[in-house]
């Protein structure tokens, strides 16, 4: 276990946690301004990779297919708010069900449509390289995921403090009777929130297709690293979402290199240790 | 009391008329029954404590891995000590929610739901990832059940000894939810404030009804090992918490009854109707949607017209 070894860990930690951050920023966001649990979110991230699959195969190409299948399934998201969600009101526990029961039905949706293959998406052969920085070998892909992330996190967080939709965004996280209040249509401000976790979800399972495939299955598999992320950086929090997904990151890469036999264990437990000492996340209000 | 004679009656004539179906129909009772433990657990969580707990499946795992652990490695449990067993998977799943609970309970709606979410998950990467102990991703295979006198091998013999443990459950439960105690708990449901200032621990009435659950988590996870045969991640995975929520939000929170009645429409779908047709997830998908859409109250609501 040479500096080689904690570096190259490190970098793909990193990189981990650029995907995961594409997935948390959107769940956090929803349950910020919705108070959702939204457990479909695996749902969007595995159809957001199929979408992209089908699109490749038509068009045979990555560049259009990010967008597109991250748009289709905004759209969907968008469906599902309008038709299902808001006609329930604020009621937790029927909210976090209906969502299940979005999860089943696209779980067999997808299987139905693409099989139960593994699918991997193929990136461009641009980012399938790898460059030599400092002695070690980095693949471009990676790079490029994490300046992804890094541009998607500096666009929202510009959204959010800097634009007149995400001051109404803030305001119906802060307080939402009051928003309605003083005149924001909280109702317009979820929809609009929930179609973009939907896109960012989405936007996620294209990337995260490369490297981790796309399968039967996925959904439940990336749902609850994402709820890590969103527990341990505070429910609502953009800026916790992002310090949780590279902790979550990192931690779900020493762990798997060192302790392999507890290596969930050791991305679960930190998160209880910090709910213990605070319950509302790192940076969680309330 | 109808609602008991009601329960009985349906469950005599299930015991009775078991012995002339076929050991399909059989294990899918015995499913039934194990299922509506854990579910029963569920509902006094959410019934009527109020705290909608995502992770139930955690308990049930606990269990499970405990008595194939026993079994396989110990050779433990297949004689007349698999009343031990039962009693010692009901301590696990009890001791396993008394440390969980010490994180879960200072937090209430969302916040529960998905602390309990990440507590069972936890539980499931144990389970998927400590090779030597819980086999992976494979899970452990049991070699045969317990026979004491009797031989629990016999699908039918089984059904009956889970049948005995699903109403001493019933009862129980019943007992306690009839109970000072169980009628704090539906005051907490209420209005917690209240509660407190009518000079209740209302932290230790919650702690103390979320490790009974988890203890009838762990007795269901006794019996899901020996009714199917083998333990893998996936009886610890979320869907398997989510089913239990949802059986009883289906059955109607709050009546013990109907978490019987959710699990036994969940496993009609998942079991049955999953043998006859491609398309039964839909089909579950779609009864979540509509119940939830549409049946606030659950199955047992359309009989009382509201929420008891």
């Amino acid at each position: 276990m040479d500096a080689n070894f904690w570096l190259i860990q490190t970098f793909n930690g990193v990189s981990y946690g650029a995907l995961l951050f594409l997935l948390a920023s959107g769940l956090t966001l929803i349950f910020g301004v919705m108070r959702i649990v939204n457990l479909s979110h695996g749902a969007y991230f595995l159809l957001g990779g199929y979408v992209a699959i089908s699109v490749m195969r038509a068009s045979g190409s990555w560049l259009l297919a990010l967008p597109i299948a991250a748009l289709a399934i905004a759209l969907l998201g968008l469906f599902v708010e309008r038709v299902f969600l808001r006609p329930l009101g604020f009621d937790p526990l029927r909210q976090v069900l209906l969502t299940v029961g979005f999860a089943f039905l696209f779980q067999q949706a997808a299987l139905d449509i693409w099989g139960g293959d593994n699918l991997i998406i193929q990136p461009p052969p641009a980012l399938s390289a790898s460059v030599v920085v400092g002695g070690l070998h980095l693949p471009v892909y990676r790079i490029f995921m994490i300046a992804l992330a890094c541009a998607i996190g500096l666009a929202l967080w510009f959204a959010m403090e800097r634009t007149r939709i995400g001051a109404m965004v803030r305001a119906t996280v802060d307080d939402a009777e009051m928003a309605r209040g003083i005149g924001i249509d909280t109702s317009k401000v979820s929809m609009f929130i929930f179609a973009l976790g939907a896109f960012l979800a989405a936007l996620g399972g294209v990337i995260g297709g490369a490297f981790l495939g796309i399968y039967p299955g996925l959904d439940f598999e990336v749902l609850p690293v994402a709820f890590a992320v969103v527990i341990i950086g505070g429910m609502g929090s953009l800026a916790g979402a992002a310090i949780g997904s590279m902790l979550v990151g990192l931690a779900d890469n020493f762990g798997k290199a060192l302790f392999p036999e507890i290596a969930y264990f050791s991305l679960y437990a930190p998160m209880v240790l910090i709910l213990a000492m605070k319950p509302t996340g790192l940076l969680g209000r309330e | 009391m109808k609602r008991i004679w009601i329960l009985l009656s349906v469950l005599a004539l299930a015991a009775a008329v078991a012995p002339f179906t076929g050991p399909f129909v059989i294990l899918l009772l015995a499913q039934i029954l194990v299922l509506g433990i854990i579910a029963m657990s569920v509902d006094l969580l959410l019934g009527y404590t109020g705290l909608p707990s995502l992770g139930q499946a955690a308990y049930l795992g606990v269990g499970a891995y405990l008595t194939a652990i026993l079994a396989t490695k110990f050779g433990f449990g297949l004689g007349w000590d698999f009343w031990l067993v039962v009693l010692m998977g009901m301590a696990a799943g009890a001791a396993t929610a008394g440390f969980f609970g010490l994180f879960a309970i200072r937090a209430s709606g969302v916040y529960f739901l998905m602390i309990t979410l990440a507590l069972g998950m936890c539980v499931w990467g144990l389970a998927y990832r400590w090779n030597s102990l819980t086999g992976g991703d494979n899970g452990i295979n049991m070699r045969g059940r317990p026979k004491f006198g009797i031989e629990l091998a016999n699908d039918l013999t089984f059904f009956y000894v889970v049948l005995g443990l699903f109403i001493a459950s019933f009862f129980a439960l019943h007992l306690l939810v009839s109970s000072p105690f169980g009628k704090s708990l539906v005051g907490i449901r209420e209005r917690e404030l209240r509660m407190r200032i009518l000079g209740y621990n209302t932290w230790l009435h919650k702690y103390i009804a979320f490790v009974i659950a988890g203890g009838f988590g762990g007795l269901a996870g006794v019996l899901w090992a020996h009714l199917n045969g083998i333990v893998s991640p996936v009886d610890v995975l979320l869907p398997a918490s989510v089913d239990a929520l949802l059986m009883v939000v289906l059955g109607g929170p709050g009546t013990l009854v109907g978490g019987l009645i959710g699990a036994t429409v969940v496993v009609f779908l998942r079991e049955y109707l999953a043998t006859m047709v491609q398309w039964w997830q839909y089909v579950l998908g779609a009864v979540y949607v509509l119940t939830i859409l549409y049946l606030p109250g659950g199955i047992m609501g359309l009989f009382k017209g509201g929420k008891a």
